[in-house]
């Protein structure tokens, strides 16, 4: 079979095209040659297809199990189920650079296809950046992460395995979600370089850059939210965000994209702080290169970095230099030609978006120095340290208390300028309804009484009551609903998701109850109201792995039958020996019953991990709130693409 | 007009400078508050390591020391850079990727016996089963 060497040499040849698409349409664009103009789209679709090629030979060779691929042999297996021998095709290194790329070239034939209506100049521009890019990461990918390396003449009978972490049906969805996400930015980065390039920012490429951001960012949030739980269920023992530098490595570029739609709109409507947008819209591409050198580096460890190799690191981050560096470069060279045409008072919705802006780039750059100071300082082999949640929590729980309080006020205020008694009048009655609310609930359902509660409390209410009140007003009692735009129902949808997902953060961790016990079959253990009876384990047996699995029934309060009966395993996975605990989760909308099996002592007991926790569901709710708003805002007419 | 746009332009500088002052100070406080140091079995045997405080400790889990308690969920083992070592203690699950043999972190406090305090135990590592600590220490060390 010489499919590899085919799905090898489609990638050296996507290579030379993507310079050609960097080069001959950025050239075409300079000199107005029309007949190298035209060669964009063209290059752009077979690179294209030649990654598309490639992806599908490697995707193919784990499908057979051809183990004569190094990649296949060391992440694969014939016992492996075919679902995850599908998702294993990026469940390492060189796959999962290989799928960036293959993500990077669906954006760029997206945007030869969605962008008819616009500047055939403009677009020239930001197919030949797109490509600049791409050529970066298919240099690496053959110099350094060849997917297509033989094995010859030694050919395994059998693979080493997908790491057993990575066995979960959030491989298949979390990883090209986030990359979706992450390499979307691309596209905005793409059009503020080729309007930097051609010294032209005026409104028209905001327009274009706007639904590509929105979709993009989607994504992210999408991606992000599968992570979460999917660390939840597999790896966190119930935690679903651990500041782990790997989640920070996502959670940045989400920032300063979600600071970069809402400049976005401040510069589309008003013409204003067009320069910030354009720096937004690099340093949200820059992120995700961050990203993605953090997390491919191996300068980090965790479940997504495991093969260790400096010299990619250098390399990565030798591009990152060059693209960042180089665009900010150009920014500095020409940002200066930029002037605002308007001005804004101080109360007017210009400030709040600009307050927005300062206070998700504060919490970005926060969150970066959290990543990178230990980095630093053993790179400099000062002091082996680590940053714990704490100093996360606190500093974002900082930051973001204004932040919440002012989305939900900002949408009441106006363009321009805003007479500030109307916020007074608008919400002090809202303002004291919230602030009894959020008294009353610890009252009510007695916890810890805690400042954190009361405050994440009020300030969800707060969002979500202000909101629906404005979207009364706006509406006129909902009885002009179909005269708002889609934009403004993406708004309140993204929003209201946001305080969907503070209730969540806020009410499961200041009423989870979590206990570490050590039962003998048929002993019980009580939390929260609910009773737990650890029956005993049973032997089980998988395709790839075997072990234990443990029973146990749930009761609530104090009934006699049983409402549901719960399965944690524990796997050891034959290939790599690898243990592995599969906890079962019982959930409502309201909250979580989780269960995980420990280890087993030598009086027969088993030590458990039994957890309740309530509105844990709410935390994603909200973000696919958040990126359900984001979908719809695009979907807005003044968007749609023109014939 | 001047003037009012002056007062504007003075008040804004103003605001920033108290903003970024006021991040920095709680930058500061909050990395001051919660960096963890990184300690080895040796330099806590030499009293480098601080007493009832919260730090990090990482090394080899020695062969046939995890210990657990008759009754409970306390445990006890050994950790090692192959020159020194230290008791730890711990009380909880241990994590999936917990063996003996091999490279684990804790977090925790050394109590006045000498004896480590955990309240986690970190097995995250790479395909060696080696977190990047304790690999370099090892290094160091041999």
């Amino acid at each position: 079979m010489m499919l590899p060497e085919i799905g090898l040499a489609a990638l050296i040849i996507a290579f030379l095209i993507s310079v050609l698409q960097c080069v001959l349409p950025i050239i075409g664009a300079f000199k107005l040659n029309q007949r190298l103009i035209e060669t964009a789209r063209p290059l752009a679709t077979v690179q294209f297809l030649l990654v598309a090629l490639s992806f599908i030979i490697l995707l193919h060779a784990f499908v057979i199990n051809d183990f004569s691929l190094e990649y296949v042999a060391l992440h694969s297996n014939t016992h492996l189920p075919l679902f995850y021998r599908i998702g294993a095709v990026w469940g390492a290194h060189e796959g999962s650079l290989l799928l960036w790329i293959l993500i990077l070239n669906v954006w760029t034939v997206a945007v030869c296809l969605f962008s008819r209506s616009v500047d055939k100049l403009m677009i020239a521009r930001v197919i030949g950046v797109l490509g600049f890019i791409s050529a970066g990461f298919l240099l690496f990918i053959i110099v350094t992460s060849n997917p297509f390396l033989r094995t010859f003449p030694n050919i395994p009978m059998d693979g080493a395995d997908l790491n057993p972490i990575l066995q979960d049906p959030g491989l298949m969805f979390h990883p090209p979600m986030l990359y979706m996400g992450y390499v979307g930015f691309s596209v905005a980065f793409a059009f503020a370089v080729a309007a930097l390039l051609s010294g032209r920012l005026d409104a028209a490429w905001i327009r274009w850059t706007r639904p590509w951001t929105n979709v993009a960012w989607a994504f992210l949030t999408l991606g992000i939210v599968l992570g979460s739980a999917w660390a939840y269920r597999q790896l966190g023992w119930g935690g679903w965000w651990f500041w782990d530098p790997v989640e920070n490595a996502s959670l940045m570029p989400w920032l300063v994209g979600t600071a970069l739609i809402h400049s976005l709109a401040v510069s589309e409507k008003r013409d204003v702080l067009k320069s910030w947008t354009v720096l937004l819209a690099i340093f949200a591409f820059s992120m995700s290169l961050m990203g993605t050198f953090l997390v491919r580096s191996g300068v980090l460890t965790s479940v997504h970095a495991f093969a260790v190799d400096p010299q990619r690191g250098l390399a990565i981050l030798i591009y990152l230099f060059v693209v960042i560096g180089g665009s900010l470069t150009l920014y500095a060279w020409r940002a200066s030609t930029v002037r605002a045409v308007n001005m804004f008072e101080v109360y007017s919705r210009e400030t709040f978006l600009l307050a927005n802006n300062v206070l998700l780039i504060v919490a970005a750059a926060t969150v970066l120095i959290g990543t990178l100071y230990p980095l630093l300082l053993d790179a400099l082999h000062l002091d082996k340290i680590s940053v714990g949640p704490p100093y996360f929590n606190l500093v974002f729980s900082v930051l973001m208390t204004p932040l919440l309080f002012l989305l939900g006020l900002a949408p009441l205020s106006r363009w321009k300028t805003t007479d500030i008694k109307i916020f007074l009048q608008n919400t002090w009655v809202v303002f004291i309804v919230c602030i009894v609310l959020s008294l009353l609930i610890p009252f009510v359902f007695p916890s810890s009484l805690s400042f954190g509660l009361v405050l994440g409390l009020f300030l969800s209410f707060w969002i979500i009551l202000v909101t629906l009140q404005d979207l009364t007003v706006k509406s006129k009692v909902f009885r002009r609903l179909s005269s708002l735009s889609l934009s403004y129902y993406g708004m309140v949808i993204a929003h209201i998701g946001m305080a969907v997902t503070t209730l969540g953060i806020v009410l499961s961790s200041h009423y989870s109850v979590e206990r570490d016990v050590r039962l003998l079959p048929d002993q019980t253990a009580t939390l929260s109201g609910y009773t737990f009876q650890f029956l005993g384990v049973h032997a089980m047996v998988g395709s790839n792995y075997k072990g234990v699995a443990g029973d146990f029934l749930v009761f609530q309060n104090g009934d006699d039958t049983p409402f549901a009966a719960m399965e944690s395993e524990k796997r050891v996975y034959i290939v790599q020996n690898f243990e592995s605990t599969k906890a079962d989760i019982n959930s409502t909308i309201t909250r979580d019953l989780y269960v995980s099996l420990g280890d087993q002592y030598d009086d027969g007991s088993w030590s458990l991990r039994l957890y309740v926790k309530p509105f844990i569901r709410w935390i994603w709710a909200g973000g696919f709130m958040m990126l359900f708003g984001g979908l719809l805002a695009m979907f807005d007419h003044r968007y749609r693409v023109k014939k | 007009m001047m003037n009012i746009k002056r007062k504007k332009r003075l008040l804004l500088v103003l605001f920033i400078v108290l903003g970024v002052g006021l991040l920095a100070a709680l930058l500061i406080y909050a990395l001051g508050q919660n960096v963890n140091l990184f300690y080895t079995p040796t330099q806590i045997v030499q009293g480098e390591a601080p007493i009832n405080h919260l730090f990090r400790v990482g090394g080899l889990v020695e062969k046939g020391s995890t210990h657990k308690n008759v009754k409970g969920l306390g445990i006890q083992f050994t950790l090692t850079d192959t020159k020194n070592t230290i008791v730890v203690e711990y009380k909880g699950i241990l994590p999936d990727l917990f063996r003996e043999g091999q490279g684990i972190v804790a977090q925790g406090q050394l109590n006045t016996h000498g004896v480590f305090i955990a309240d986690q135990v970190l097995a995250k590592h790479d395909e060696n089963y080696m977190p990047p600590e304790v690999k370099r220490m090892l290094n160091d060390v041999t």
